[in-house]
């Protein structure tokens, strides 16, 4: 039987807003469904997933930990997406960043090097970044490459150059050849909020960029630009903002706060360079971003649930012996649920009438 | 062209309706856009729906078609109930609509897109044969492999209609499509009614130009706001009559041109090219052309001929590299983009409203920024003042008269000639001393369109120059001091309107030297 996709002419508020819970309650119905499937009680695993960690101080404080890069990386993605720009390769800039950063940290290990040398990491985390970002949209504007693949791409790009670094030339000598750099100096570390704990002064950062990100989004040119040229990009260039230009600016905003995510994780809850130093931050924040909404403020919320996913994961990982593909599925069954939900508001399924022509 | 004879109303009973609403309602929120609206669409008639902009004639329209669903009321197909709950199941029943906003892909070619709006599949080539037949018959010039998003708004029109027709229409539906058409399309396409309606089929045409209504049209339903006024035979009224209805009052006339004083060169074109590079419209070839402080200039021509590439040019928005080739108010703006051309006090109107001169899917208040934003008023610092934007917009829908449903809409959700209004309002509440304004009245009314080109004289009169394209001769002819032509790329040199005719424009159109009186005979 054929369906077809008919835009609608009004689409409901209410139905806009109520999409993302619709999306968590769907989301969860299917998890319900896995749990089941596994031989599990559901209620017992939801239990175990969901509300555990939210009754227990510690790892509340983990939550918050985990979902400070998602919200950085996921307030940059709100810039090129809201421009109509698919970066899907965060989780490369994220790694970008935290190699040029933890270079200045190597180069002054061991040196009396003084409190500058944290800034300057930050700093070098999201120059470069942004720097990796700018390839896709170079590649976009100069060859109209498709920056959907080519950001994607370069993600394994950088992967394969982190493990290549922490394997070779940055690999601790002392360190029984395992892969891993040195730990960072004291300078070189991202400081604790709190004595006890692993609250990071990187959540005070993230929390800085949700507030100015949301004034440049809400109400300055510049996010004006952006909106525009992702919702009617001739109107756009008639308005006079190049095109190009925006393209450049939410993937080096994008790539930069990436980078940030990176450095910070690395310089503070990690602790030094691995090869592996994420869980798949980079991908995970793109669900963040289209749950809150590509506001800032939403994807403080949202950021916050999907935190919870991956500590629900690792809870449910030792108690329950489930694989921690189950979080990825979670995370899948999130993100397709908030794109259908999208769709559906937006637009009404018809059958195709007319058949009887053929 | 001689006078289409409208069809003798011998039968004393009126013919059986093939498509009848009844008591029709839809409300957008607390306003009702159609308010128990009645109308019947007769086999081998053709039907005039008129009313003021934003009267509810496309919302009608929207529902009969079953695009939008009425609150209330009901449809009859030959008598009996129907419902459509999408246009493709009224498609289906043989109603086929040409809308005012056109739905059509700018990324796919004229076949394509025209393949996609059939049910059934047929070979690309064979449609596209299909076309050139139809473009053959009915005379509306067509290309079948041009891309879309090249096509100018008169050209899209076109592919409409004839998309439209290939679909094989027992009731044909028009929502406006002669304002962007020339006299000699219109004609074509008035021939082209006439030989549908006397195979028994049934025509409802919408248009704001009452003469056209009065020359095709057995039958007119009026609306003011939302609701049924009147049925009338057109034949039988004046065109003032008509207005009379429409309105609820006397339609003022615009007056007549006012000579007065030219001043400086306001914009200087010299030996402008453009090379054709596929994005959009044709290429530009040596145009020259000045205009003054206190004139307007009328650029007349099919659609299709370079008018876009013109227009792109002359905004900023395709750049052809010589700094030179362009001077606004003395300096050369050639290489500037549209911020820095506006900066020097020049404003523009796109044809397109939706989609270029508006964004659709954002507020009418934040549309105002997309020419304002430079302006030093609404902007400081790169931080955007709302108090100061909305002041703005309420100035523009008051001074305009822009109606709409809400306080502060999506441009989307305007009628075509209240978003016409706003865009020609942002202009030129701006204080331009150089106008450039594609089609100003595309699809307005009749005092609307009064309304706009009695304000272009005004700018015109206070030192403003102003440039305009239209495809609406009679416009041109009413209201600008000269006219030039463009065909194929190429503009002829501005000739004062009193010394030329539709005739000699007519055949510059078709590529003769120039369009004045005299210069005719031997060109042609
Ligand atoms: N989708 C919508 N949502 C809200 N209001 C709408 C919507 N569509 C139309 N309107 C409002 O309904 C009224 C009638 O609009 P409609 O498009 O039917 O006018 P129209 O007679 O076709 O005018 P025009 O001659 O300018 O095309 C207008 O005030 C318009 O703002
Ligand atoms: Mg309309």
């Amino acid at each position: 039987m054929p369906l077809k996709l008919e835009r609608q002419e009004n689409v409901p508020l209410a139905g806009l807003i109520a999409a993302p819970f619709v999306a968590l309650a769907v989301t969860l119905v299917v998890g319900a469904v896995m749990f089941l499937a596994m031989g599990q009680d559901p209620v017992e695993a939801f239990r175990i997933y969901f509300i555990d960690p939210l009754g227990d101080p510690y790892t509340l404080q983990e939550l918050v930990v985990k979902s400070c890069p998602l919200l950085l990386i996921g307030v940059g993605l709100a810039f090129c997406y809201r421009a109509n720009r698919w970066n899907i390769g965060a989780e490369g800039q994220y790694v970008v960043g935290a190699v040029f950063g933890s270079w200045l940290a190597l180069a002054t290990h061991g040196t009396e090097a003084g409190p500058w040398v944290l800034p300057a990491m930050l700093v070098l985390g999201a120059v470069g970044g942004a720097a990796y970002g700018l390839i896709p949209a170079f590649l976009r504007v100069r060859f109209g490459a498709s920056e959907i693949l080519t950001s994607l791409m370069l993600v394994y790009v950088a992967q394969l150059g982190l493990d290549y670094l922490v394997r070779g030339p940055w690999r601790d000598p002392a360190g029984f050849n395992f892969p891993q750099s040195v730990t960072f100096d004291a300078v070189a570390t991202v400081p604790l909020l709190f004595e006890e704990g692993r609250m990071h002064a990187g959540i005070v950062i993230a929390l800085v960029v949700v507030v100015v990100a949301t004034f440049v989004l809400g109400r300055t040119l510049v996010g004006f630009s952006i909106e525009l040229g992702g919702s009617a990009p001739r109107a756009a260039a008639f308005a006079g903002f190049d095109e190009r230009r925006v393209t450049y600016g939410v993937f080096a905003v994008s790539g930069g706060l990436a980078g940030l995510a990176g450095i910070i994780e690395v310089a503070g809850p990690i602790g030094n360079l691995q090869p592996s130093i994420s869980p798949g931050y980079g991908f995970t924040a793109i669900i963040a971003a289209m749950l809150g909404r590509l506001h800032p403020v939403g994807i403080l919320v949202s950021s916050f649930i999907l935190a919870l996913t991956y500590i629900g994961g690792e809870a449910a990982q030792i108690s329950l012996r489930m694989p921690f593909d189950v979080t990825r599925v979670f995370q899948g069954t999130l993100l397709i649920a908030i794109l259908a939900a999208d769709v559906l508001v937006r637009y009404r399924i018809r059958r195709v009438e007319g058949v009887r022509h053929a | 062209m001689a006078d289409v004879v409208p069809s003798d109303p011998s039968t004393l009973e009126p013919p059986p309706a093939l498509l009848e609403a009844i008591g029709l309602t839809k409300r957008f929120g607390a306003l009702v856009a159609n308010d128990h609206v009645s109308l019947a669409i007769r086999a081998g008639e053709t039907h005039a729906l008129l009313g003021e902009n934003g009267a509810g004639k496309s919302t009608l329209v929207k529902m009969m078609c079953g695009l939008l669903q009425a609150d209330s009321g009901e449809l009859r197909f030959e008598g009996a109930p129907v419902s459509f709950p999408d246009p493709a199941a009224s498609r289906a029943r043989g109603i086929g609509v040409v809308f005012q906003h056109f739905a059509l892909f700018d990324a796919l070619t004229v076949v394509e897109n025209v393949a996609l709006g059939l049910p059934r599949h047929e070979g690309l080539a064979a449609l596209a044969a299909r076309i050139e037949a139809c473009v053959h018959r009915y005379g509306l010039q067509v290309e079948p492999y041009r891309r879309v998003g090249e096509l100018s708004v008169g050209e899209r029109q076109r592919v409409e209609i004839v998309r439209c027709l290939l679909g094989d229409p027992r009731v044909l539906i028009l929502d406006e499509p002669t304002s962007v058409l020339t006299p000699d399309e219109s004609e074509s396409l008035f021939r082209t009614v006439d030989l549908l309606t006397a195979e028994g089929r049934a025509v409802l045409f919408i248009s704001h130009k009452l003469d056209e209504v009065r020359r095709l049209c057995q039958r007119a339903t009026v609306l003011r706001g939302g609701k049924f006024i009147a049925e009338v035979d057109p034949r039988r009224e004046s065109a003032a009559s008509l207005a009379r209805l429409m309105v609820g009052a006397e339609v003022p006339r615009t007056p007549r041109i006012v000579t007065h004083e030219l001043g400086e060169p306001r914009l200087l074109v010299k030996n402008l090219n453009l090379k054709g590079d596929g994005s959009r419209g044709s290429a530009l070839i040596d145009i020259n052309l000045e205009i003054r402080a206190g004139e307007i200039i009328g650029i007349a021509g099919v659609a299709g001929n370079g008018q876009t590439a013109l227009f792109e040019a002359l905004s900023g928005e395709r750049l052809g590299g010589d700094a030179e080739a362009i001077v606004i108010d003395r300096t050369p703006a050639g290489a500037l983009g549209p911020t820095e051309r506006r900066a020097l006090r020049a404003g523009f109107v796109p044809e397109e409203r939706l989609g270029h001169a508006a964004a659709p899917d954002m507020r009418l208040s934040d549309n105002v920024l997309l020419t304002t934003h430079g302006d030093g008023r609404n902007v400081r610092h790169g931080v955007i003042s709302h108090s100061v934007l909305h002041a703005m917009f309420g100035e523009i829908v008051k001074r305009f008269d822009v109606r709409f449903g809400g306080r502060d809409p999506k441009a989307r959700r305007l009628s075509g000639g209240n978003l016409q209004k706003f865009v020609i309002g942002r202009e030129v509440l701006r204080e331009p001393v150089l106008l450039i304004v594609d089609q100003p009245t595309w699809g307005v009314d009749a005092a609307a369109a009064s309304f706009i080109r009695t304000t272009l004289r005004a700018k015109a009169a206070e030192g403003c120059a102003v440039l305009v394209i239209s495809q609406d001769l009679d416009e041109l002819l009413e209201f600008t001091d000269r006219i030039a032509v463009m065909c194929e790329g190429r503009l002829t040199a501005p000739v004062p309107v009193e010394e030329t005719s539709r005739e000699a424009i007519g055949l510059a159109m078709g590529g003769a030297e120039t369009a004045s009186a005299q210069g005719d005979a031997d060109a042609a």
